[in-house]
């Protein structure tokens, strides 16, 4: 059975105009991501990737070339539309968590559908509460964001972005901010997300990432330099087993 | 997002900065509490002015000699001596909207009493003053048609006369009093009207028949003033009309002529002293009304600061799915609501300062419109200089504000 594509990049090109020069970001990028995949994209800084995740996250439209999203084609849409297409269809974590400041964490997870006028107040809670238990913080709903670790930011993060149930999450660094058992903590969340059925794309600079990952494209000066499935995935929850212990807190 | 999540988000925020929205709402507060207290002393002082104008009386038309100029042109004497008893006499033969007509001349002078003087104006006046002023004798009697046809020397005083004549509590009824050497029976006392609202004491007063001032004291055959009352204040200008008429005639004016007499209403009086007032008002409130400016740009202030320190939360609602609109109303709604409260605690303060006022003996009167206007002046600052950080807000590219430190 054929799979359903979930992202597709139609030879895509972003152009800067910095002073007198243009830079040219993403050079024809093209490929299609199925839903299910566990996507690693990665490359030095410079290699494009934060402008090919900014246009994967419709936070930015291609010079030109067409991106698809789950069926829409994003290139000519406004930023109110884009917005709309964000809030239903992307759920994005960053590397510095980006929780609201002096928030339960369970309002930082209802965040997204407050834009949303097809949930009411009531519905908005059970999404967020559900997300948070996926997460492993079903005990602390009430915690405000400065209570918290980084893990557990991340976790509410990572909540957010599922809320919408989107179709795709976009992960930034995720891990970046965090140290080695709380990365490998998080990336057993991912592939427990994935094992669920999520579509991930995960931009990092960290090549043992891909490890954990299905799929692996390399960026660099723009353009795609290599794009491999894994066949070989590793278990996040085996690795983390293996690490020493006192590695954390 | 709804409302109702837009008003929590803006409490939270202004209640994470609680000093800096209280300061910020500081200058709402000082000049709505201004307007409201400025507008209440000026409402005050013109109702205060308007009573004072209504107790004597507002159909009341004065007609003086000489021709309506204002300014420092200085009049012929013989300008000043045009009203006569035929004006008068026809007056009352031909009178239609006018119910009660007094002759009226002045005198100023000294009254003396045994051993105690006073300083007053002697009135001629014909026994209709008391109608026309609407001014009754509450002890003894107003002088009688008889007394006018006699020149008879008789008088009625104000209560100032009586304090000052006759310091140890004697009747004064039935007394002999002087004027510049005339003496004169006391036969009424007046009721009691104390100051009128610019400062003059109203019961200093001496008022005889006219024609035993005009005879007696002064040996003049023309008045210094007629006074009316037309049969209702509606019906002044009709009465203007028709005594403007009948002088025209028995002043045997030509067409091309103008007038050698001016009739004032009451009314138009109150009109003059309610304008003045008014002008006040208006320089007072528009100085209060600046401080609101002031104010809203303190606002505007803020906001742009909020924007700025917020820069991450725009960006982090703009990438799960806020719109411009979104985050353009949020801010909105957050100088709205600075605003308003401001405009709330403003509004009381005023109230509180007003009734301050009133206890240092300044009259005030809160016109209800006075609070709505504010509100609505509070509302319009709130959108006008909230308006220009929300678009900033808005206008805010999610990936920058996203990465913003």
């Amino acid at each position: 059975m054929e799979k359903k594509v979930v992202i597709e990049l139609q030879d895509v090109r972003r152009d800067f105009i910095v002073g007198e020069e243009t830079v040219h970001a993403l050079r024809g990028v093209s490929f299609k991501i199925y839903e299910g995949e566990f996507v690693t994209i990665m490359g030095t800084s410079g290699s494009g990737k934060s402008t090919l995740l900014n246009q994967l996250g419709c936070l930015d439209t291609p010079t030109s070339g067409e991106y698809i999203l789950d069926g829409t084609p994003v290139r000519k849409m406004s930023k109110s539309q884009r917005a709309k297409l964000r809030n239903r269809k992307i759920g994005f974590v960053f590397q510095n968590y980006n929780l609201l400041p002096k928030t339960t964490a369970v309002e930082n997870v209802e965040l997204p559908l407050m834009y949303n006028t097809r949930y009411n107040s009531r519905q908005r809670r059970e999404a967020a509460v559900k997300a948070l238990q996926a997460v492993g913080l079903g005990d602390r709903l009430e915690h405000k964001s400065n209570q918290m670790s980084g893990g557990q930011m991340q976790r509410v993060a990572i909540a957010r972005a599922l809320v919408n149930d989107p179709a795709v999450i976009l992960a930034d660094e995720a891990t970046g901010n965090l140290d080695t058992h709380t990365s490998f903590e998080m990336l057993v969340l991912f592939q427990k997300l994935h094992a669920e059925g999520r579509t991930i794309i995960f931009v990092t600079h960290n090549p043992e990432i891909a490890q954990y990952s299905s799929r692996n494209i390399m960026l660099r000066d723009g353009k795609i330099r290599e794009d491999t499935q894994n066949p070989h995935i590793l278990s996040a929850a085996e690795a983390l087993a293996n690490l020493p212990k006192n590695n954390d807190e | 997002m709804s409302f109702l999540n837009l008003m929590k988000v803006a409490i939270r925020a202004i209640a994470a900065n609680k000093f800096r929205s209280f300061l910020s709402m500081l200058g709402i507060i000082i000049g709505v509490a201004a307007v409201i207290i400025m507008m209440a002393i000026g409402q005050g002082s013109k109702e205060s002015v308007r009573q004072n104008i209504q107790q004597m009386g507002t159909n009341v038309l004065t007609i003086r000699p000489g021709a309506d100029r204002r300014g420092g042109v200085r009049r012929d004497p013989s300008e000043m001596q045009t009203l006569k008893p035929i004006d008068y006499e026809t007056i009352l033969k031909e009178k239609k909207f006018v119910t009660y007509v007094s002759p009226e001349v002045t005198a100023s002078g000294q009254a003396i009493y045994g051993a105690n003087n006073t300083t007053t104006s002697l009135y001629g006046e014909g026994i209709d003053y008391f109608d026309i002023k609407q001014w009754p004798v509450i002890k003894g009697e107003e002088f009688t048609e008889e007394d006018i046809r006699k020149s008879a020397k008789v008088c009625v005083v104000g209560k100032t006369i009586i304090d000052e004549l006759f310091p140890d509590g004697a009747e004064p009824v039935g007394k002999m009093i002087r004027f510049k050497s005339i003496p004169f029976r006391i036969v009424g006392v007046l009721k009691p009207k104390g100051y009128n609202s610019w400062g003059m004491d109203q019961d200093n007063v001496i008022i005889a028949p006219y024609t035993t001032v005009m005879k007696r004291l002064l040996a003049q055959t023309y008045y210094s003033n007629i006074v009316c009352s037309a049969i209702t204040e509606e019906m002044s200008n009709d009465a203007i009309d028709e005594l403007t008429q009948i002088l025209r005639t028995t002043h045997k004016l030509k067409d091309d002529q103008e007038d050698d007499f001016t009739i004032r209403s009451q009314q138009e009086m109150m009109e003059t002293m309610t304008s003045t007032m008014d002008t006040i008002t208006i320089i007072l409130v528009v100085a209060a009304a600046f401080s609101l400016l002031v104010a809203g740009i303190g606002i505007m202030n803020i906001m742009l600061v909020s924007v700025t320190e917020r820069t991450k939360e725009i960006g982090l609602r703009m990438s799960v799915g806020a719109r411009g609109i979104d985050i353009s109303n949020q801010f909105l709604i957050e100088s709205i609501m600075i605003s308003i409260t401001g405009g709330i605690i403003g509004v009381i303060v005023g109230w509180t300062g007003t009734y301050v006022c009133e206890l240092f003996a300044l009259p005030t009167s809160i016109p209800l419109w006075s609070i709505i206007v504010s509100f609505a002046v509070c509302t319009v600052i709130g959108v006008g200089f909230g308006y220009f950080p929300a678009q900033k807000a808005a206008n805010m590219d999610p990936i920058e504000a996203i990465r913003y430190e």
